[in-house]
C-alpha cells in the first residue's frame, strides 16, 4: 500500500493540494521533524515534541491538508543534518513566517534569525532590535514560542545574567546547542 | 466550537484500508488502484471543508461517487462493465494459478460469490459491500447511500436473496 501512498502524494503536490509537507529526521538528541509549505520551511518541532502535537497543531492553524512528503523537505533536512555534524554555521532555507505573530513577535524572531552562529545575545537585546528595548519579557515570549527552532536560532537568545535561560526543547538541549556551536 | 479536522495523513491512514477493500467488491480489483487513487484526491481537494464529526460517511460517500463515476466511464467506452475477467473465470469455475486467489483477498470460494455481487445493481451492490466486507453498521450503509438505515437493510436483504439464488445455481452448474 505504500507505492499506492507514495503516488497519491506526488500527485497531490503537483495538484498544488499539498498545502503542508512534513518529514522526520534523526538528530544527535533524538528524533526531530519538519514541515514546510510552498512558500518554505514553516515548522521543526524538536525532539521532545511529538510528532502528533506538531501535526495536529499545524492541521488547525494553517491547513487540515498535511502529508507526509519528504521530497520537499530534502534541503531542510540535509541542511539540519550539516548544522549537527559540525558542518555547518548558516541556513539558507526559505521560510514561511505564518506561524508566528506578525507584529512584535515576529519582529523579534526575525531579529534572532540574523544572531550569527556561534555568539549569543539577551532578551533584552531582542527586544531592542525589534524596536522596543523596554518589551524584554515580552521578547522571551516570542523567542519562547518560535515556530521554526534551530534555523531560526532562538537558542542564542540567553539571560543577561550569563544563564542561559528557557528553551522549548529543554534546558540541556539550549545548552547541548550552544556547545555545538562554541558559544559556551 | 467545531470539532477540529485531523490532518490528512491521520485520515488517510484510518480509511485507506475500508476504502480500499470497498472500491475493490464496486469496481473488481484491477481497476481499485486507479478508483482509490481519485476518491483520495477528491477527498484531499474537498477536505478543508469536511465536517471532522462524520467523516466515515463522507469518504464513502466520495468512494461510491467515484465508483459509479468509474462504471459510466467504462460504459462510455463500451468495454465490458466492471466486472473482472478474473471474477467471471472463477464463477465458471476456471481457475487458473493466481487468477482470483488474492485479488479481493478472499479465497476462491468467497469469490465466487463476489462475482455474483458483481452481478448486483449498484446500489444493492454498494450496500452489500459496505456491510459485509467494510463491516459498517446499516445506520452507516444508509449514510452512505443516502437513505434511511431501514432502506439500507432493505438493500442488503434483496441482494442477499439474489446471492443466495446465484449461489444455488452456481451449485446446479457446477455439479
Amino acid at each position: 500500500m505504500s507505492e499506492f501512498v507514495d503516488q497519491l502524494v506526488a500527485r497531490a503536490n503537483e495538484e498544488g493540494l499539498l498545502d503542508i509537507a512534513y518529514a522526520t529526521l534523526d538528530t544527535p538528541l533524538g528524533k526531530a521533524a519538519v514541515a514546510a509549505t510552498p512558500r518554505g520551511l514553516v515548522r521543526v518541532a524538536l525532539p521532545n515534541e511529538s510528532l502528533d502535537q506538531m501535526l495536529t497543531g499545524l492541521a488547525a492553524k494553517l491547513s487540515p491538508r498535511v502529508l507526509e512528503y519528504p521530497a520537499r523537505l530534502d534541503e531542510a533536512r540535509r541542511e539540519l543534518e550539516e548544522y549537527f555534524e559540525g558542518q555547518r554555521d548558516h541556513f539558507e532555507l526559505r521560510l514561511d513566517w505564518r506561524l508566528s505573530h506578525p507584529g512584535f513577535y515576529r519582529r523579534v524572531l526575525r531579529a534572532t534569525s540574523r544572531v550569527p552562529f556561534g555568539e549569543v545575545i539577551t532578551y533584552r537585546d531582542a527586544a531592542e532590535r525589534a524596536g522596543n528595548p523596554r518589551a524584554f519579557r515580552a521578547a522571551g515570549t516570542a523567542v519562547g514560542s518560535n515556530p521554526i527552532p534551530i534555523v531560526v536560532p532562538c537558542h542564542r537568545v540567553i539571560r543577561s545574567d550569563g544563564e542561559i535561560g528557557n528553551y522549548g526543547g529543554g534546558p540541556e538541549m539550549k545548552r547541548f546547542l550552544l556547545q555545538l556551536e562554541g558559544a559556551v | 466550537m467545531a470539532q477540529a479536522l485531523p490532518p490528512f495523513q491521520a485520515f488517510l491512514d484510518e480509511h485507506l484500508e475500508p476504502v480500499g477493500a470497498f472500491v475493490r467488491g464496486m469496481v473488481g480489483p484491477s481497476d481499485a488502484e486507479d478508483c482509490l487513487q481519485e476518491t483520495f484526491l477528491a477527498a484531499l481537494r474537498a477536505y478543508p471543508r469536511a465536517e471532522a464529526g462524520n467523516l466515515r460517511a463522507w469518504i464513502f460517500t466520495i468512494a461510491r461517487r467515484k465508483a459509479i463515476d468509474h462504471h459510466r466511464s467504462r460504459a462510455r467506452m463500451a468495454r465490458p462493465v466492471a466486472e473482472p475477467q478474473e471474477l467471471i473465470d472463477s464463477r465458471a469455475g476456471r481457475q487458473g494459478p493466481g487468477s482470483v486467489d488474492g485479488a479481493l483477498g478472499m479465497s476462491p470460494r468467497h469469490s465466487e460469490i463476489w462475482a455474483a455481487v458483481a452481478e448486483l445493481p449498484p446500489g444493492q451492490r454498494a450496500a452489500v459491500v459496505l456491510r459485509f466486507a467494510v463491516d459498517l453498521r446499516y445506520r452507516e450503509v444508509g449514510e452512505v447511500l443516502g437513505t434511511s438505515e431501514e432502506a439500507a437493510r432493505q438493500s442488503v436483504h434483496e441482494a442477499l436473496k439474489k446471492l443466495r439464488a446465484s449461489a444455488s445455481e452456481l451449485k446446479e452448474t457446477t455439479r
